[in-house]
């Protein structure tokens, strides 16, 4: 090339290298000169949100939904902090995204400059990495770096924060760049001797299970993971991250693990000998009392971080490396290990299981006074729309029930915030997938707590064509605080009364966006109501449904508690004695 | 618990000491001494990092600290295959009458004077820690002003570099 242009163009240029097709962001005084060339690309669309939060969210969204790295752009000072949220939210579920950030001009930094803020220093802890970039020459560097540390090895967040006079400074635009990351070698290929011994263990087990997690999400490799279990006849439990990796209606899968996990996954963990562990990291929800978990099992462990290999549990056999690698390499082991006349016996573990399925199913309460249940809407909501749809998710009660009574059959059409925990993640989420998944119906399903952090995404959606469909489980307060505060709080409801089935106006507010707005307060309304939304694709729909503040999400295992002491309901524990060997 | 020595190689970039120094307090580690200087690689630095700690723990601390992009390498060192030093200046109150005692251990310690005042001398002295200690120890009944030391720096024994492909990583133990 050798044309000078302005480290904005590079910059620009270098998006474009990178294959960006889509940001969101919001403008200000640090990052206008690139605005300013963004403008003229024909390659990018930059969706304008209403505030830097939604614009990370919804780059989540896009992400988890896609496979591809999701981008956002906020200016210096307030629109970076705004990012601090999302950032941290990626870091936690391994979401690759890019936020690009501009920062006071060189020579202000560290003066507390107007809008001045340390984004590279606060976002250290909540990234994968973070780049400060003041010399317009290493613009591109800096991109393609961000963009491949995002996307490879454990995906995450990647900030890159460029000085105003980097931006407005002239420059060269070269591509490709020789990027320059001495200490970045994630490892891919597994160490063969610890696949043929994982092999030889899943043969030699008697109750095995694939603690299946949003690892295999990320790598892509639910295809494998279906061969795997399907090979063994091995049963499967997703955890939260990982619903949509292995086939829901499949009937090797046992659901969904964790503190509100069904009884059946729950316990086959609990009794299990062998942990066949595919991207999950024994995270606190899903372990209980960690000293308690899975008492009896060995632990094959495999993940493309070494730091999660032992962090929380120790490993038997550890893996490390892409379980896109992993699992196929796995399958052969295991078809050498067949051939060789060695098949498992897992006949008894099926028994057990079987009974424990057919026993405590999911089920929840429906009231004779006429008033929804939210599990019910969420159920009749998943079947209407159908196994293709992408569902996004805010975080609580309706989370969790979304998480229960949604069969999802194919991976990333289930997007949550599940490490972080981040309320408001829904509406730009699923902005954010539609976005990158026009085609696919995408629901948000939100409580009222959450949808009132992030709703002015609405408008967003609203001006740019992005027909996304709002989902509101209005309880009228913070469900899951309250369910705490019921069980844990002797009934006393401190502050979490949100009084949202008066105010605001669900309805009207959606009207006010220019979205359609329907209400529905009774069970026989619910799947006329869902229909009709469904038929609405030119504008974005909110639907209040007005459910019943008593329910509650069950089977739960209280926090710090034993997974042994899973409740299927109030003071109901499953017998498991008997079953016991 | 025990003390652990580690070795880590790290990019010469801005903010690698705030990534590597922030990553031990998040995870809840105290760090006893830390020393960061130059190496014979260009663009390349070293931290000397001693940390008291079980090794489970360590492990896991090795392990995040491999995942910061700018840190290229880390090796725990064996106190028996390694050479430890530290570098202490310390002032003692020394007049007429107790500089030639103060002296006196100076040269038990092979440690040397820097720099002499009417009633305080400053005193240099490398080693490890025990040494150290232990000259203190003889020091402080004359009285000590001031006192800083350099933080451990350490290296392998023998003719390999820590550069070299062939040491083992602390990480790759999984």
């Amino acid at each position: 090339m050798g044309e000078k242009i302005t480290g904005a163009q590079s910059l620009v240029y270098a998006m474009e290298a990178a294959g960006v097709t889509d940001v969101f962001g919001i403008p200000g005084g640090a990052i206008l000169p690139l605005y300013d060339p963004l403008m003229d690309s024909q390659q990018i669309r930059h969706i304008l949100v209403r505030h830097e939060q939604g614009a990370g969210h919804a780059a989540e969204g896009f992400a988890a939904a896609t496979g591809r790295v999701g981008v956002c752009m906020a200016t210096s000072g307030p629109g970076a902090t705004n990012l601090v949220t999302p950032l941290a939210d990626a870091n936690m579920d391994s979401v690759p995204i890019v936020a690009i950030t501009g920062q006071v001009p060189s020579g202000a930094i560290g003066t507390d400059a107007f809008q001045e803020a340390d984004i590279r220093g606060i976002t250290m802890p909540i990234t994968k990495h973070s780049f400060l970039v003041t010399n317009p020459d290493d613009i591109p560097r800096a991109i393609a770096e961000a963009f491949h540390l995002a996307a490879t090895g454990r995906p995450g967040p990647v900030l890159v924060d460029v000085s105003k006079d980097a931006l407005q400074a002239e420059t060269e635009f070269h591509w490709p760049v020789q990027m320059d990351l001495p200490g970045y070698h994630p490892i891919t290929k597994p160490h063969a001797k610890q696949v043929r011994e994982a092999a030889r263990m899943i043969m030699a087990a008697k109750r095995p299970v694939l603690y299946v997690g949003g690892g295999v999400i990320r790598a892509n490799a639910s295809g494998p993971l279906r061969r795997l279990a399907e090979m063994t006849g091995i049963p499967v439990v997703t955890t939260l991250m990982a619903r949509g990796a292995f086939p829901d209606s499949h009937p090797l899968h046992m659901g969904m693990p964790g503190m509100h996990g069904t009884v059946t996954a729950v316990g086959a963990l609990q009794k299990s000998d062998l942990l066949i562990t595919l991207g999950a990291r024994f995270d606190d929800r899903v372990t209980g009392k960690l000293s308690t978990f899975a008492p009896h099992a060995q632990i094959i462990h495999a993940d493309i971080d070494p730091a999660e290999i032992g962090k929380n549990r120790q490993a038997d056999v550890p893996i490390v490396g892409d379980l896109a690698e992993i699992i196929p390499e796995l399958v052969l082991a295991i078809e050498a290990e067949q051939a060789a006349g060695k098949v498992g016996e897992y006949e008894e573990w099926w028994n057990l299981l079987s009974r424990m399925r057919s026993t405590y199913p999911l089920g929840f309460e429906t009231y004779d006074d006429g008033s929804l249940s939210p599990q019910y809407v969420i159920q009749r909501l998943g079947i209407i729309s159908g196994s293709e749809t992408i569902f996004a998710s805010g975080v609580g009660q309706h989370q969790m029930w979304a998480a229960q009574f949604i069969n999802y059959e194919h991976p990333n059409t289930w997007l949550n915030s599940g490490g972080l925990g981040t309320m408001g993640f829904a509406v730009p989420a699923a902005m954010g997938a539609k976005v990158g998944r026009p085609d696919a119906t995408v629901w948000a399903i939100d409580g009222d707590g959450c949808f009132q952090m992030t709703n002015q995404e609405l408008a967003t959606c609203a001006i740019n064509d992005i027909p996304i469909k709002v989902a509101l489980i209005n309880n009228g307060n913070l469900g899951m605080v309250r369910q705490w505060q019921t069980l844990f709080y002797n009934e006393r409801y401190s502050h979490t009364n949100l009084d949202s089935h008066r105010i605001p106006d669900f309805v009207k507010l959606a009207e006010a966006y220019s979205c359609y707005g329907l209400r529905c307060e009774s069970p026989e309304q619910v799947d006329a109501t869902i229909e009709k939304a469904m038929g609405m694709n030119d504008a974005p729909v909110v639907i209040d449904f007005v459910v019943h503040k008593d329910a509650m999400v069950w089977p739960m295992v209280a926090a710090g508690t034993s997974n042994d002491d899973i409740m299927v309901a109030r003071e109901m524990a499953p017998d498991w004695s008997g079953e016991d060997d | 618990m025990s003390r652990h020595t580690l070795s880590v190689l790290v990019e010469d970039k801005p903010g690698v000491l705030a990534r590597v120094a922030s990553l031990f307090s998040r995870r809840g580690f105290n760090i006893e001494s830390l020393a960061v200087g130059p190496t014979e690689l260009p663009d390349v630095s070293r931290m000397t990092i001693v940390v008291t700690v079980d090794t489970l723990p360590l492990e896991q601390v090795t392990k995040q600290l491999n995942k910061l992009i700018n840190v290229i390498k880390i090796v725990e060192l064996d106190p028996d295959a390694s050479v430890q030093r530290e570098i202490m200046l310390v002032k003692v109150r020394a007049d007429l009458d107790t500089r030639s005692r103060v002296l006196e251990a100076v040269t038990l310690f092979r440690a040397k004077v820097v720099d002499v005042a009417p009633d305080a001398v400053t005193i240099e002295a490398t080693g490890k820690d025990d040494k150290l200690e232990a000259l203190l120890k003889v020091l402080e009944p004359f009285g000590i002003k001031e006192l800083v030391k350099s933080g451990m720096v350490a290296m392998g024994r023998g003719p390999r570099s820590i550069s070299e492909r062939s040491l083992r990583p602390a990480d790759r133990s999984a």
